[in-house]
């Protein structure tokens, strides 16, 4: 359970890390938490030649929120966002599925850009980026680009980042109404990852859903938002047979589901709609 | 028994291979680090590959931390890093340069058990005791950021932590030992 052998460099900036990008291209990987790399080394279903370590840039680990904008550095771990007073009160979905990734170990070390990136598609925080429509920042040195979270996840463990660039920044706008949002996962057992998992994030205008965002992780090759769920919502009230209606479209959106020893694809499916369901009556009921 | 030339043979892994007619590697990048581990500066010269779990107990030969599952699954190897628990099978040693490690020996003083230590032994909380050095410093980690956790968030907060023993009742009921003890 020893990784091979690799080149390690530790820069101090984001500027130094593209450089070293650059110079090795596809035979380096990026090292932040190492949550997810450092098991994938040992078990030598990766072997790069050269380990860029950006767990040390500080100016990636950065959270702020102003005006409308909350920006979180791709290096804040886990536990930072789980913790932040400012982010539980202007967007607490971010909180509540950052504190049901993994355990309190891997959520002191793992780093939201690296899950991100990473796109397991179990992954506990794509549900919740998706739902919040939120932008994810890369870098190269040719410059800056903006993916859009709908963008982002383009397979089983693809994310839209290319080998020459760097997740620095999550980006997402305040919610109008940030309380009225839920994290609901089935975890599996033994690992924790999502067999489903549903992040909803609603504004609710006098007991109508004016506009609902789902998202979706666990059950397709990658997480997705719950577009014909989220229409079926619209302008309607939350009662419990048009929440029932809706959320038997929870898995419309994908043609692939995901099957293994632990549940297979039409379970995933059955537990995508009742957690759809429970996600928007808890979400609606704290708002 | 010597080979030609007066080099010692070596033995490999596999136990049939003699090391040295093996075909040469390539030469291995070292990294010099330097870590506080239980209050005592370290220096050690590491291959970036290295683990901060063997270099705890391989390097500096403190084996109170132990290897579990090796896959950052059973938290058997649990160590404060800078203050909070890490799985020290799940990051490198040179992640680890400049920080502050403790390990389970790193908490009783002057020969007094820690509270947390105590709570295990006065409430049974383990058997074959293999988890326990991590179980502990994981539950120490909980109660710095929760000094009065309902059952609940014992449970929570140890789920990065398997026992095949106990059951966990008993180690739930010594964790609320410890905090009772240390809130007082």
């Amino acid at each position: 359970m020893i990784p091979t052998n690799f080149e390690y460099f530790a820069p101090a900036t984001i500027e130094e890390a593209l450089q070293l990008l650059d110079q090795h291209g596809e035979d380096a990987k990026l090292l932040s938490g190492g949550q997810s790399l450092i098991p994938v080394l040992k078990l030598r279903l990766a072997a790069p030649t050269a380990i860029i370590d950006i767990g040390r840039i500080a100016a990636l680990k950065q959270i702020s929120v102003s005006g409308d904008t909350i920006r979180i550095g791709a290096n804040a771990t886990h536990a930072d966002i789980a913790r932040h007073a400012e982010l539980k009160q202007h967007c607490p979905l971010l909180g509540e599925t950052a504190a049901q990734i993994g355990d309190q170990q891997v959520r002191n070390r793992g780093t939201i850009g690296g899950s991100l990136t990473h796109a397991d598609p179990a992954a506990d925080w794509p549900a919740a980026i998706l739902a919040l429509d939120a932008e994810i920042v890369a870098r190269s040195s040719q410059g800056e680009r903006v993916i859009k979270a709908t963008d982002f996840f383009v397979d089983v463990m693809t994310s839209a980042v290319q080998p020459n660039e760097i997740v620095t920044e999550i980006r997402v706008a305040k919610p109008a109404q940030p309380q009225a949002a839920v994290y609901l996962k089935v975890p599996q057992a033994a690992s924790g990852f999502a067999l489903v998992g549903v992040a909803a994030q609603l504004t609710l205008n006098n007991g109508k859903c004016e506009a609902a965002s789902i998202g979706v992780t666990g059950l397709g090759p990658k997480a997705f938002r719950a577009t014909t769920l989220e229409a079926a919502l619209r302008g309607q009230a939350l009662d419990d047979s048009t929440v029932s209606a809706a959320a038997a479209k929870a898995d419309a959106e994908t043609a692939d589901a995901l099957e293994d020893i632990h549940a297979s694809g039409d379970y995933r499916r059955h537990l995508a709609r009742v957690y759809a369901k429970r996600a928007v009556q808890a979400a609606a009921a704290r708002a | 028994m010597r080979l030609a030339g007066g080099v010692l043979p070596k033995v490999c892994m596999c136990g049939t291979h003699i090391l040295s007619l093996h075909p040469q590697r390539k030469e291995e990048q070292r990294v010099k680090i330097s870590l506080s581990i239980n209050g005592t500066q370290h220096e050690a010269d590491i291959e970036p590959r290295f683990l901060l779990v063997h270099l705890i107990r391989d390097v500096i030969g403190l084996t109170g931390t132990h290897i579990g599952c090796e896959t950052s699954i059973c938290g058997a190897c649990t160590v404060l890093l800078d203050g909070k628990p890490v799985k020290s099978c799940a990051v490198l040693a040179v992640q680890a340069n400049g920080g502050q490690v403790t390990t389970i020996e790193g908490l009783a003083k002057d020969g007094q058990l820690h509270p947390m230590q105590e709570a295990f032994w006065e409430c049974h909380g383990l058997q074959c005791g293999y988890c326990t050095p991590g179980m502990i410093m994981a539950a120490c980690g909980l109660l710095k950021e929760t000094p009065n956790p309902s059952e609940e968030e014992i449970r929570h907060g140890l789920e990065g932590n398997i026992c095949r023993c106990t059951g966990y009742q008993h180690i739930v009921d010594a964790v609320k030992y410890a905090a009772d003890k240390m809130v007082a």
